[in-house]
């Protein structure tokens, strides 16, 4: 993040400075406390859950018990196969239905295009009840394909590539066609190539939504073959079996882990993304 | 190619995406709509037609109309305090100010996390007794009370974790917009002799207003589809002070199983998303001209 757009003659100097940085910095501990806070619970013994001891003893009990308690690999496994399922066949249709968007002029592609934007209003999320009997009709309840499924045309995604699609370069395209590629060759070897950075974007977005995704997963799961992570942390934090508070901050920081990780290593590149994502 | 081929190829590149939307999107959208008119099929009874049965029977339901005003306090509270605290954010994150790489990292870093998740840790903060914020006001002397118990605090428990999730999203889009400004405008506004804040007034706020917008519609948007810290924090309680639309259209729908009357509510919600479309149709042909 370059200073470019720094109000160079509106930079405070002396004590406005450190006093802009130290409110700045005030709200970004307030920010982090709950997570701090977490931390504490998680790597000491129950008795100092809420009691701040600079000495008391550290401790990897709790993880250890939590993942004892419930089938926390199960639910991983079930995660990464979500995710991955889903991105993928988004990228697929996504990349297909943009060029459709950007390079073809076919009959009714006004109608077709505002029929997509209309998922940017009416999300799956909110389409919980249809769905769930579609499922059921389908058999899909309780199985991945069922959680993917309805996330897997993505409006965002089609409009996202269909807006970088367009400033592609018409005399590449031709160039593509003159040496005899077809339509399929020349998205393969011209669009995508020249659009990485926006898949990349996106796919870190969808990544994350999906990871964190909490309620159709709730509704349409109802087995552990099935269940990914937030749902299966939620049914262990629910149950009344007087769980400790430290054991239920491990299983929660275990399962946030993989993207907190994921965040703090590619930061740059993740803020990066939603930036992107969210221009238009 | 000729122009038939080219039809014949568009479509087909379509098709894939165009099926799915359909089944998952247009065809609920519009089954909601037919099924808020029929009853639910119960044991022995099938479904018939009963008209505007539902609709009427929601305007005598109170939990409905406190689902619905729940969700108008819960909106009026997060997103005016969320996106004025993204925007103090990015100008803070935008100057130079000391470690600002992890000041930034701070802020954004609930975004990044399971709602799910944070809901837990949050929880755990409200505890009665043990939770950290009855040991902070303890100090202070305060009186112990159970602020997610209470249905006068439950509410604005759930607002306050709302916008530590929200704030650092927006910040990002602020940041972006920001980082846009041409610098010469604030030498020539420097010039003129204006005051920092005649300059964030005059110059810098007029030209975020499409991210403002933009900002807005998502913050509207996500008030009205976000229940899952209700879920994990209050399950709509107590006395159904936390319970959101949402929250209620998916009780109605998977723990009393009447998917009709589901339905009906669920066409409430379109209608009020439409509205928040429309809304942001008419203001960006009308208002913001800036780009």
């Amino acid at each position: 993040m370059s200073a470019s757009g720094q109000a160079a003659p509106y930079a405070l100097h002396g004590a406005g400075r450190a006093l802009e940085s130290a409110a700045a910095w005030l709200l970004a501990i307030l920010w982090l406390l709950p997570l701090l806070y977490a931390l504490w619970t998680a790597f000491h013994p129950a008795e100092f859950s809420a009691r701040f001891i600079l000495s008391a003893p550290l401790t990897l009990e709790n993880f250890v018990q939590a993942w004892h308690a419930a089938p926390f690999a199960r639910y991983f496994l079930n995660t990464f196969v979500l995710v991955t399922l889903i991105l993928s066949c988004q990228l697929i249709l996504c990349t297909l239905a943009a060029y459709a968007f950007a390079r073809f002029e076919f009959v009714g592609r006004e109608l077709a295009f505002a029929l997509v934007l209309l998922q940017l209003m009416i999300m799956p999320d909110v389409l919980i009840v249809e769905n769930y009997r579609t499922m059921s009709w389908l058999g899909l309840v309780d199985t991945i394909p069922g959680i993917a499924l309805p996330y897997v045309a993505s409006a965002f995604g089609i409009f996202l590539l269909r807006q970088t699609f367009k400033s592609v370069p018409r005399e590449l395209d031709d160039a593509a066609r003159v040496e005899g590629a077809g339509p399929l060759q020349v998205l393969w070897r011209v669009y995508v190539p020249l659009a990485k950075p926006v898949y990349l974007a996106y796919a870190l977005v969808s990544v994350s939504y999906h990871w964190n995704n909490f309620l159709w997963p709730l509704i349409v799961t109802n087995s552990v073959e099935a269940r990914p992570l937030t749902v299966g942390l939620q049914v262990f934090a629910s149950t009344d079996q007087g769980i400790d508070w430290s054991v239920i901050c491990a299983a929660t920081l275990m399962t946030s882990a993989p993207l907190l990780f994921g965040f703090l290593l590619f930061q740059r590149q993740f803020v990066q993304s939603f930036m992107r994502a969210g221009i238009r | 190619m000729r122009r038939g081929a080219y039809n014949l190829y568009g479509w087909l590149l379509l098709l894939p995406a165009m099926a799915l939307l359909a089944l998952f999107t247009h065809w609920p959208a519009l089954a909601t709509f037919i099924d808020s008119f029929w009853s639910t099929p119960k044991l022995r009874r099938a479904s018939v037609f009963v008209g505007m049965d539902n609709y009427s029977s929601m305007l005598s339901d109170s939990v409905f109309w406190q689902a619905l005003f729940n969700n108008l306090l819960f909106a009026l509270g997060t997103i005016p305090i969320s996106i004025a605290l993204a925007l103090v954010m990015a100008i803070w994150v935008n100057d130079r100010i000391a470690g600002r790489a992890a000041v930034r990292m701070a802020y954004f870093t609930p975004t990044v996390l399971p709602m799910i998740a944070v809901a837990n840790i949050w929880l755990f903060f409200y505890t009665p007794q043990y939770g950290l914020l009855e040991q902070v006001l303890s100090l202070f002397g305060a009186r112990a009370h159970n602020w997610l118990g209470s249905p006068e605090t439950a509410l604005a428990c759930v607002i306050v974790v709302a916008i530590w999730k929200e704030a650092g999203f927006f910040m990002i889009f602020y940041l972006a917009a920001l980082q846009q400004i041409s610098p010469t405008l604030a030498e020539a506004a420097a010039l003129e002799g204006a005051s920092r804040f005649t300059f964030f007034r005059r110059v810098q706020f007029p030209l975020l207003m499409p991210t403002t917008l933009f900002v807005l519609v998502n913050a509207v948007i996500n008030a009205f589809r976000t229940i899952d810290h209700i879920i994990v924090m209050t399950r709509g309680g107590p006395d159904n002070a936390t319970t959101l639309l949402l929250y209620y259209i998916y009780e109605v729908g998977f723990k009393y199983w009447d998917s009709t009357y589901a339905a009906a509510l669920t066409v409430i919600l379109l209608v009020l998303l439409a509205a928040v479309a429309l809304s942001q149709y008419v203001l960006l042909e009308r208002r913001i001209h800036y780009r």
